[in-house]
C-alpha cells in the first residue's frame, strides 16, 4: 500500500503521535468532566455567598439604623431625667404653699426692729424644714431652688437665684403635703418661732402646685469634671 | 493497512499510560490540533487509495496543519474571535470529505 519502507515508518510514527494525542485529549476531557460538576457547584456557592453577604450588609445597616434610633430615644429620656434632677423642668404635683410676711406688730421702742422682719435665715429654716420633710421641688416667689441657689438678704429684699423679691414670700413645695405641713407646724417648730415675732406664716395644703424650672444659666468657671477612676 | 492501526494503538497506550496531562485551558488547542492531525491522516489515507501518496506532503501536512490550527485558535482567543470553531469546522468538513472519498475508492475496488 505504501511505496517504501520509510513511508511505512512515517505512517506508523504519525499514527502513533495521533494516538498519543487522542489519548491525552481523552484523559483531559475526562478530567474536565470530572471537574465540571464541582465548577458548577463553585459557581452556585459563589452566587449564594454573594447573596448572603449582601443580605448581611443590609441587615447590619438596618441594625445600625435601629440602634441609632433607640439610642436617640434613650438619650432623650436620659436628658429629660437629668433635667428633672437639675431642676430645669417645671414640675407639678400635690404639696404645700407657705406664705410668709413681715410682722404687722409694731416694734416696741427699744426693740430691735430687725427681729420683726423676715430674714434669709428664716426662709432657710423653712426651706430646710421642707427639705427634711421630703420636698421634691421648691420655689421661692417663683424662683426654683436648685443646688446652687442662694437665699440671701439683699437690703429689705431677699435674693434667690440672683433675683430679688420683696415680702410676702411664697414658698411652694411639692411632696407629701401632710408631712410637710406637719413639719412646719410642729410644736417648737419654725412656724411657732416666727410667730413669736409676729411674722405671719401661713401654710396651705394644695392639691396641684406648679413649680417652674430654673431658667438661668449654669456656669462652671472653676469646677471641671474629674475623670472617673483617675486619682490625682 | 495494519501498520497505521498498530501505530495508533501503540500511541493510545502510550498516551494513556504516560502521566501526560493537558491543562484545561490548553485542552481547546489540543482538540484543534487533534482535528488537524485526523484530517491529515485521513487525507493521507485517501491519497494512498488514489496512489498519489507522498511522504513529504504527508509529514509536512500533519505538522503544519496542526500547528496552524493551534495558531489560528490562539490568535482568535487573543482577538476574542472564535477562530477555534472555524478550524474545527474546516477540518471536520475535510475529514468527512476524505472519508467519503476513501469509501468510494473502497467501493470501486
Amino acid at each position: 500500500m505504501f511505496a517504501s519502507k520509510r513511508s511505512k515508518l512515517v505512517v506508523i510514527l504519525i499514527s502513533c503521535i495521533l494516538g498519543f494525542m487522542i489519548a491525552t485529549q481523552l484523559k483531559s476531557v475526562a478530567n474536565i468532566k470530572a471537574a465540571a460538576l464541582p465548577y458548577q457547584r463553585v459557581e452556585d456557592l459563589t452566587e449564594q455567598l454573594k447573596r448572603m453577604e449582601k443580605e448581611r450588609t443590609d441587615i447590619l445597616l438596618e441594625l445600625e439604623k435601629l440602634r441609632m434610633k433607640t439610642s436617640d430615644e434613650v438619650y432623650a429620656k436620659e436628658l429629660r431625667r437629668l433635667n428633672m434632677y437639675a431642676g430645669m423642668l417645671p414640675m407639678r404635683g400635690p404639696g404645700v404653699s407657705v406664705t410668709i410676711d413681715d410682722s404687722k406688730v409694731q416694734s416696741k421702742p427699744g426693740d430691735n426692729p430687725n427681729l420683726y422682719l423676715i430674714h434669709d435665715d428664716d426662709l432657710l429654716k423653712v426651706i430646710n424644714e421642707l427639705k427634711a420633710a421630703g420636698a421634691e421641688a421648691l420655689s421661692i416667689n417663683g424662683q426654683r431652688i436648685i443646688a446652687t441657689s442662694e437665699i440671701r438678704c439683699a437690703g429689705p429684699t431677699v435674693s434667690v437665684n440672683n433675683v430679688r423679691s420683696a415680702p410676702p414670700y411664697v414658698i411652694k413645695a411639692i411632696g407629701d403635703p401632710q408631712t410637710m405641713d406637719a413639719s412646719l407646724k410642729m410644736r417648737g417648730g419654725v412656724a411657732e418661732t416666727l410667730k413669736f415675732w409676729g411674722i405671719q406664716v401661713q401654710a396651705a395644703i394644695e392639691k396641684d402646685i406648679v413649680i417652674p424650672g430654673y431658667n438661668g444659666a449654669f456656669t462652671f468657671d472653676y469646677a471641671k469634671p474629674a475623670e472617673e477612676g483617675k486619682e490625682k | 493497512m495494519i501498520f497505521p492501526l498498530l501505530g495508533l494503538l501503540a500511541g493510545l497506550a502510550l498516551g494513556w499510560i504516560l502521566p501526560v496531562n493537558v491543562p484545561v485551558e490548553y485542552s481547546k488547542y489540543m482538540s484543534v490540533a487533534l482535528m488537524a492531525g485526523l484530517d491529515s491522516v485521513f487525507g493521507g489515507m485517501r491519497s494512498a487509495f488514489e496512489k498519489k501518496y507522498d511522504n513529504t506532503v504527508f509529514i509536512t501536512g500533519f505538522f503544519t496543519n496542526s500547528l496552524l490550527a493551534v495558531g489560528i485558535s490562539y490568535i482568535g482567543e487573543k482577538l476574542s474571535i472564535d477562530l477555534y470553531f472555524v478550524a474545527v469546522l474546516a477540518f471536520g468538513l475535510r475529514i468527512f470529505q476524505n472519508l467519503a472519498l476513501c469509501r468510494r475508492y473502497l467501493l470501486k475496488k
